[in-house]
Formats: C-alpha cells, structure tokens, sequence
C-alpha cells in the first residue's frame, strides 16, 4: 500500500504571532514553525497502515526552502520518501491542492492522508479540493479509519455527533486530532532520515482564486464581572462558576 | 515534564519512563544498531541528555549511567557474548545498568578503593562495598570496579549473585526521583566471563569522561528550565505597578542568565564536534563539567530570586532543579577536583596530595 501524507509548516501553537509590515503576512522574525499537528494525525495513520499492509509512505509539502526542516520531521517519523514543491510565494489553497495533485497523479497511490486543516490559514479545504482534482472519493474530519483491501470504513466528526461511512480506495481522507497518538521520533530514524530522498521541483503555475488584502490580530476582549462580597453577589459568584464556568 | 514533582515529593523514579526512553533509542545512543543502539554521535548524545535535564536531573542520571557508565565498558571491554548478552536489553531498557565505583571511605580518591577480587577456579570470589550508586538497587547487572592483585579491573555483576546485596539509600534532599544505593558483597563469585578487560584507573575513567560530557551537555537543559521560568514570570508578576521584567536588576539577571547559557552552549557545541572526531581530552570534558554546572546551579539562585517566594514552591520547577544541581555538582568529580585536573593540566604540577 502506497500513501501519500500532506504535510505543512506552521507557526508554533506557543508562539505569539506578529503581522508584517507589508499588513497581510505574519513577521517570521523569532517565530518558531513546527509540523502541522494535525498532520502528525495523518503522518501516523500513514504509518501505521503501512506497517500493517506493507508499502511505504510518501510526504508532500508545498512551500519555500525552509520548509524542508518539516520534511526531515517527517522522514524521522518513519515516511520513506519526500516530495518538495518548492515556492518561495505563499500559494492559495487552489494552487496549493493543484501542486499536489501533479504529484498525486505521477505515481499511483492507494490513500493520500491529510491533517483536517493547517492550523495557520485554517482553510479545511486541500481534503476536497484533492478529491475534485483526482475524481477520487473523499472524506473529512475522520476521527477512526479501517482499511481492509480496497474497502475503507470509518466514522468521522459531525456537528453533535459521528457519522459511519464506506467508501473504497484510492481515496482521500483528512483526520481529526485523537484518531490515533503520534509516535515521537526515534533517534536511530532521526539520524536516516537526514539520507533519505527529497524529491524537489519548482511549484507549477496555476491560477489563483485567493488573495490576501490584510490580516488584523483580533483584539483582545476581556469580559470581566466584578461582584461584591455582599450576599447576593456570593451566590451569584457560586451560580457562574457552576453554570458558566463548569468548575464547580 | 508531567508528574516529576510528584515523583521528587514521593521520592520514586517514575519506573514507566523507562521503556519509552528505551523506545526512542535514549539508551545506548552512540553503540552501533547492530547492538541495539542509536549509532548516532555525540553531539547528539549531548542533546538528548540536555533535553532529559531539562525535565528532571533524575531522568538525565539514568541515562548517563546506562550509556556512558554501562553500556559504553560492556561494548568497549567486554567479550562478545556479554555484550550480545546485554546490549540490545540495556538499550530496550529492559535490562538496567548502575556503575560501582565510590565507595564509603573513597570518593574522589578511587585509587585507594578496598573492594577486592581474589582469583579462583572458574572465576573471582569478590568482597567490599560501594556507596552512592545510581540505580544499584534497581540495576540488572553493575559494572563494579575493584582490586585484583591490587590492580583496578572491571567485573560485570548480576542481579541474584550469591552474597550481592543493594539496599536503597534514604533521606535525600537532592536527586529525589533517582534511585541511589549501596552494593554489598559478601564472597560473591563471579565467573570469568564476567571480567572487563581493562586494568588500572584508566577503565572507570574513561567511563567517567563519557558521563562527565554528558552531564556538561545536559545540565544545561536545567538552566534553560529555570531561565524560561524566569522570563515568563517577569513578565507576569506586577510589583509597583509595572511587571517586575521592566526593572533593571531583575533584566540583570535574565541577561546574566542568558549569556552564561549560550557561552556554555558553545563550549559544549564544540566539545562535542571534538568527541565525535575523537579529538576531545579529558581536561577539556572537565572543563566543560566544572563551568556548566556552576553556572546552571548560578541559574538556580537567580531564578528563585526572581520568582519570590513562588521560587520555593514545588508549582515552579526552580527548588528542585537547584537541589538536583547539589549533587550533579558533587558526583562525576567534585568542582574542585576538576580544578585540581585543569591546574595540574596548566602546570604541570599536581595539587592532589
Ligand atoms: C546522588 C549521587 C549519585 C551518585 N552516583 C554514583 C554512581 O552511580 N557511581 C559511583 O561510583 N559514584 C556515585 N556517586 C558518588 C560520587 O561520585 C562521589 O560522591 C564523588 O566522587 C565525591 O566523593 P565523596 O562524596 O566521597 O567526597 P570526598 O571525596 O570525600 O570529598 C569531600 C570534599 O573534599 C574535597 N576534596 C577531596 N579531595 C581533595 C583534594 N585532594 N584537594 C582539595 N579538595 C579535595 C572534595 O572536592 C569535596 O569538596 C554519586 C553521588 C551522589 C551524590
């Protein structure tokens, strides 16, 4: 089984993000970039069906040099092989999922596995659009996976609830965080990961349906109640932190 | 690091890290893979026990004795079938390892050890004991150092010899969540193929430069702790209506903190280049122990400064890497034995007696 993993590179979830001074992208200065969490999700269900079905894992991203430290990550999580598309330009998601189905369509493999969505532009959108692009069947948000030759059962996350589906490989799929738990790095694979492939072409040119005319940090909203320590007030004190806070 | 102030507060090593720093090849991190190993180099041995520090002193001891102190003479000195014999457990951290070499009335002065091995039919019949053991109590095999023919030679001992005890030290301020014993041995026989080939100080101390590198690398990983504490509690912490982060003694400190940190990074950044080239000398691991954890222990005191009364509490990680700082400072050769290493290395005279 040959399955292709989508990966990206994200702001670290405990860095404070700055913008720009261009107003629409985030200052890189001291800002750390990490492997979309979500798409250790996906990297491990990669993973581990392979070690069930035999085959190997191939890891994708789309984006500028840098982006090969995410990459190495990856191999040292246990993906034979990478892929670079390399651009130096923040790319749309269109742009992004059409780079990715060129590789998609040069080899042929059985699953590509993607996170639910990069935590930086939270766009959920490469899961389908990937699907679209390859006619191939896709699923969201996929929170347990079961793949049994070509046949693939799962649940996924809905609104208020989980949803059983079926669908047959090839497929795409994106995971929800907790399908499985992410293995963390061996240091023997830490060491052959830095020989392993990478696969590196130029991005191809597409047409872009998405720009960036500016990013705003949302203001910060402190909704505080002050109470007093009047009688009324305590038992009001005692009602929210029951009722609203849940704490109690 | 989850957990670790309780294991500190209860005094116990938290037992189920131990296959999952197996797992992630922690032990044995620079033996071949052929022996269960990382095969990786020492610059990256350096790291991981920083990174291992950095949680708790107590983690980064384990697994300097299982690498540096264990597996490091059974892969250098021992016969072939010791180490297919215990390599690929100790890397799994199925099998643990300690490392027997102070004793009682000899510390920083081994050479005048008393444990003795006297030759038999078939093996040695050992008697002595040693003080002060990493994971004696909890070790699988030991390698213990002691006299034969009034020689230092290495013996490889097994859990359930005859005549082998190794009753848990108590009443540790320092090291909580690390298991530190005596080894007790009574006519113990040991077969021959238990003994190390090696013979004199220069076995235990080339085990000792091993860890002593490690322990440079890895106190480092505490002093970035208690520096990260520092800096996110200046900026939180409001006295006379600022946070406390915009007065200028308390910046002293951050910054003497950061300096301090990135100069021992170096050292240890190069250090380790020389170790992978083989290249390093002893005097040059000693010095690189006797700075870095002087200036992790400094980093100690300046972060419980800053954090107030707050430092002393177990919510913030200061007190216990301070504590653990006491003996990391003591153990692998006191400070001042290492200035006795360097002075004589400057000299050429030596100022040990
Ligand atoms: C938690 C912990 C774990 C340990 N684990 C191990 C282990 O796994 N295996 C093992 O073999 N050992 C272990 N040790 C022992 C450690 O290596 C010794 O404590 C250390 O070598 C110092 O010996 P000592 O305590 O006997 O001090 P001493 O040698 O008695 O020294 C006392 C003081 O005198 C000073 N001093 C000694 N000689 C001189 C001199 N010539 N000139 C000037 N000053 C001098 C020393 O610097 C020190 O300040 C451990 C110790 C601790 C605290």
């Amino acid at each position: 089984m040959n399955v292709l993993v989508c990966v990206s590179r994200v702001p670290d979830t405990a860095t404070r993000v700055e913008i720009g001074a261009d107003g629409k992208s985030i200052n890189n200065n001291g800002v750390k970039y990490i492997l979309n969490p979500y798409d250790e999700y996906a990297l491990e269900e990669g993973l581990r069906l392979v070690e069930k079905n035999g085959g190997e894992v191939t890891v994708c991203t789309v984006g500028a040099d840098v982006c090969v430290d995410i990459l190495r990550t990856s191999l040292a999580m246990g993906a034979e092989k990478a892929v670079h598309i390399k651009s130096e330009e923040t790319l749309d998601s269109f742009s992004v999922a059409k780079n990715i189905a060129e590789v998609a369509k040069s080899a042929n493999y059985d699953v590509i596995i993607l996170g639910r969505q990069s935590i930086d532009f939270d766009s959920f959108q490469m899961v389908s659009m990937l699907g679209e692009m390859l006619e191939l069947p896709s699923v969201s948000m996929v929170a347990k996976l079961d793949i049994n030759g070509t046949l693939v059962t799962g649940e996924r996350d809905i609104e208020g609830g989980k949803e059983i589906f079926e669908t047959s490989l090839p497929a795409v799929i994106s995971v929800q965080k907790g399908i499985n738990e992410p293995r963390y790095p061996k240091l023997p694979q830490i060491m052959k990961a830095k020989s392993k492939p990478i696969d590196a072409r130029p991005a191809i040119e597409t047409e872009k349906y998405t720009s960036v005319l500016s990013m705003e940090i949302p203001a910060k909203q402190r909704v505080g109640k002050i109470l007093t320590d009047s009688d009324s007030d305590i038992n009001e004190l005692v009602r929210l932190l029951r009722e609203e806070a849940k704490v109690i | 690091m989850p957990n670790i102030e309780h294991h500190y507060m209860e005094g116990t090593f938290p037992m189920d890290m131990i296959p999952k720093m197996g797992e992630i090849g922690l032990f044995g991190v620079t033996i071949p893979e052929e022996y269960g190993g990382a095969g990786a180099n020492y610059t990256a041995y350096g790291l991981a026990m920083q990174e291992l520090e950095r949680g708790d002193s107590a983690f980064r001891s384990f697994a300097s004795v299982q690498n540096s102190l264990v597996m490091f003479p059974i892969y250098t000195y021992a016969s072939e079938e010791q180490k297919k014999k215990w390599l690929p457990k100790l890397a799994s951290g199925e099998a643990i390892g300690c490392f027997g070499l102070t004793e009682p009335d000899f510390g920083s002065n081994p050479s005048g050890m008393i444990t003795n091995a006297n030759k038999v039919d078939g093996g040695y019949i050992l008697n002595g004991a040693k003080m002060w053991i990493t994971n004696g109590t909890l070790a699988d095999v030991g390698v213990v150092w002691a006299k034969l023919d009034g020689k230092i030679t290495g013996f490889l001992i097994e859990k359930g010899m005859e005549g082998f005890s190794a009753p848990v030290m108590k009443g540790k301020h320092s090291l909580r969540a690390s298991v530190t014993s005596e080894l007790i041995f009574q006519d113990v026989f040991i077969p021959d193929a238990n003994r190390l080939d090696v013979n004199g100080l220069r076995g235990p101390l080339s085990c000792l430069t091993n860890a002593r590198y490690g322990i440079a690398y890895g106190v480092i990983g505490a002093a970035m702790q208690v520096y990260e504490s520092s800096v996110n509690y200046s900026k939180s912490r409001i006295q006379f209506g600022k946070p406390i982060g915009g007065f200028q003694l308390i910046q002293e400190k951050l910054v003497w903190m950061l300096n301090e940190i990135t100069k021992a990074q170096l050292i240890m950044q190069r250090l380790g280049r020389l170790m992978d080239e083989k290249r390093a000398r002893n005097e040059q691991v000693s010095l690189a122990k006797r700075n870095n954890v002087w200036m992790a222990l400094e980093c100690c005191r300046l972060a419980r400064e800053i954090h107030g009364a707050n430092g002393i509490l177990s919510e913030y990680p200061i007190m216990r890497h301070a504590n653990n700082l006491e003996s990391v400072k003591t153990y692998e050769g006191t400070h001042d034995i290492h200035t006795l290493i360097l002075g004589q290395d400057i000299t050429g005279e030596s100022a040990f007696m």
